[in-house]
């Protein structure tokens, strides 16, 4: 590991000065990704800014009915979180879907959306790979890829997105806000994600030297009523390999509201738009759902070895919302 | 102030406070094993994965192996050298014995570490991935086997004792909750 000057940061302007421009300077939160991702020689900063002592650790009410998230809150707060547990379920669900107790009690909720892939290349320096060294190659499309993308890839990168937190929050319209030098500033966090294209190595679109400083959720009463499934290859402790948050409001057996987002089939959290048009209006029925799911999976270009995922995430889909449906059925 | 690759850090283990100075580098693991001379905490995978070297920080259980011993400055950390109380074991160590939940004994400092804060995470009410309904109208679910084996799954065992320690957790997590209502009675 390369040698690095450490600072901790008492405020948030104070962090944001810390960082200042420096290229080679990290934000610290929990570490659990970027501490490894040093070990691995993927991240060589010259400097961490240690930004989990700032006051940044509440979540709130937003005062409409959502809820404001500080960055630093820990995953297993959020996922305790009454608000969190009874007004977005699927949103706790995702959270502890994902990683270990452990790394929940380290992991902040800003570390979480701007972790990195696990993608074999990417975390192995000698190895090409375009996000980690632009225009070195991607081994992965005719390589290991039983994992990777099935929507929204190019040919310059086929990785996936691990969070499980991150398809809940978009899911739910969550937006991100952040400082910057020049003041405050937020994204949705359905723009926060720049598509792949051949640039593969800028992932958001932060501005330089950003600090996220949480994550608003408005309020969303179609929320209460969700839930988050993942599939993985053992029982627990495993990235998805898919996963669905789903969210449905049924009324005389017609869709009143639906949200559908895909964890692990992108290089970003995916929100099922097509999907969620198809429902809208439609009956609650198992038929509809499996339309939704073929409208949104239309756009797949699987390759070789990942193709079961399209035929996983419809039959994800349908399974997870003919469970919401029968629910409000009750 | 110009940039340093080191610096000190005070670390209060086991209720000891500690002052040294460290590479940044340096994570609570490494500080613990190889500057504190506190070896029951292992080192396993060093990456987060195996649960080995699992310690509490603040009382939360966490992988002391992504924890740099900088940013661990003047935190309250307990590692299984910490948790008996003289020659009285804790609860769950005394379980894990009466109970084999080990076999080669390297896993299990983390195991142990780990659920002394499952029964305590449990008892505050947090659910889990298993939880069927984490609403917190529902209530803490059952600490099943099931339970169990979810919240624990961030400790591997490659020795496979995994059910012996889950009914060591169980019956330590019983003691517990036993021990409590005697407290409130």
């Amino acid at each position: 590991m390369r040698e690095f000057d450490y600072r901790r940061a008492d405020d948030v302007s104070g962090a944001v000065a810390l960082l200042g421009d420096d290229p080679d300077a990290r934000y610290l939160g929990g570490g659990t990704n970027l501490v490894d991702l040093m070990k691995n020689g993927v991240e060589r900063p010259a400097r961490l800014v240690d930004v989990r002592g700032l006051p940044l650790d509440r979540i709130e009410p937003a005062g409409d009915g959502g809820l404001r998230i500080g960055a630093t809150v820990t995953n297993s707060d959020l996922a305790a979180h009454p608000g969190v547990r009874r007004n977005y379920p699927a949103l706790t669900q995702a959270v502890l879907a994902g990683a270990s107790g452990q790394l929940r009690n380290m992991a902040t909720v800003g570390g979480n959306l701007l972790q990195r892939t696990r993608c074999g290349y990417f975390t192995d320096v000698t190895k090409p790979c375009n996000k980690r060294r632009p225009g070195s190659g991607c081994p992965a499309v005719e390589g290991e890829h039983h994992n990777h993308a099935i929507l929204g890839a190019s040919d310059h990168c086929v990785a996936v997105h691990p969070s499980d937190m991150g398809v809940a929050l978009t899911a739910f319209d969550a937006v991100v806000t952040y400082r910057t030098a020049d003041g405050e500033g937020e994204l949705p966090l359905a723009d926060f994600y720049l598509p792949v294209g051949d640039t593969p190595h800028r992932e958001t679109a932060l501005p330089p030297g950003a600090l996220v400083t949480g994550v608003t959720l408005p309020p969303a009463p179609v929320a209460a009523r969700s839930r988050y499934r993942k599939v993985r290859e053992r029982a627990s402790y495993a990235f998805a390999i898919g996963s669905v948050a789903a969210a449905l409001d049924v009324g005389g057996g017609v869709v009143r509201e639906a949200r559908l987002a895909f964890g692990a089939v992108a290089s970003r959290p995916w929100r099922a738009r097509a999907a969620e048009a198809v429902l809208n209006g439609a009956p609650a029925t198992a038929e509809f759902f499996a339309a939704a799911a073929d409208a949104e999976l239309a756009a797949a270009r699987p390759l070789p070895d990942n193709g079961y995922k399209v035929t996983l995430m419809r039959n994800l889909v349908v399974a997870v919302l003919s469970e919401l449906a029968e629910e409000a059925a009750r | 102030m110009a940039p340093s690759t080191s610096s000190t850090v005070t670390l209060n283990i086991n209720g000891e406070k500690h002052t040294l100075s460290v590479d940044h580098r340096t994570t609570l693991l490494d500080a613990l094993r190889e500057r504190l001379d506190l070896t029951g905490t292992k080192k396993g995978c060093d990456h987060g994965q195996c649960g080995a070297c699992t310690v509490l920080v603040d009382g939360r259980r966490t992988v002391s192996c992504l924890q740099l011993a900088v940013a661990s400055d003047q935190r309250e950390v307990t590692t299984v050298e910490g948790l008996a109380d003289g020659d009285r074991l804790h609860p769950v160590q005394q379980a894990f014995l009466d109970l084999d939940g080990f076999q080669c004994g390297y896993c299990t400092p983390g195991q142990i570490c780990s659920a002394v804060a499952v029964i305590e995470e449990h008892a505050a009410g947090w659910p889990s991935a298993v939880t069927g309904d984490v609403s917190p109208e529902a209530g803490p679910p059952p600490l099943t086997p099931e339970e169990i084996r979810e919240r624990m799954s961030g400790n591997l065992c490659r020795c496979s004792a995994y059910v012996q320690i889950v009914e060591a957790v169980s019956r330590a997590a019983a003691e517990n909750r036993t021990g409590t209502e005697e407290a409130a009675a």
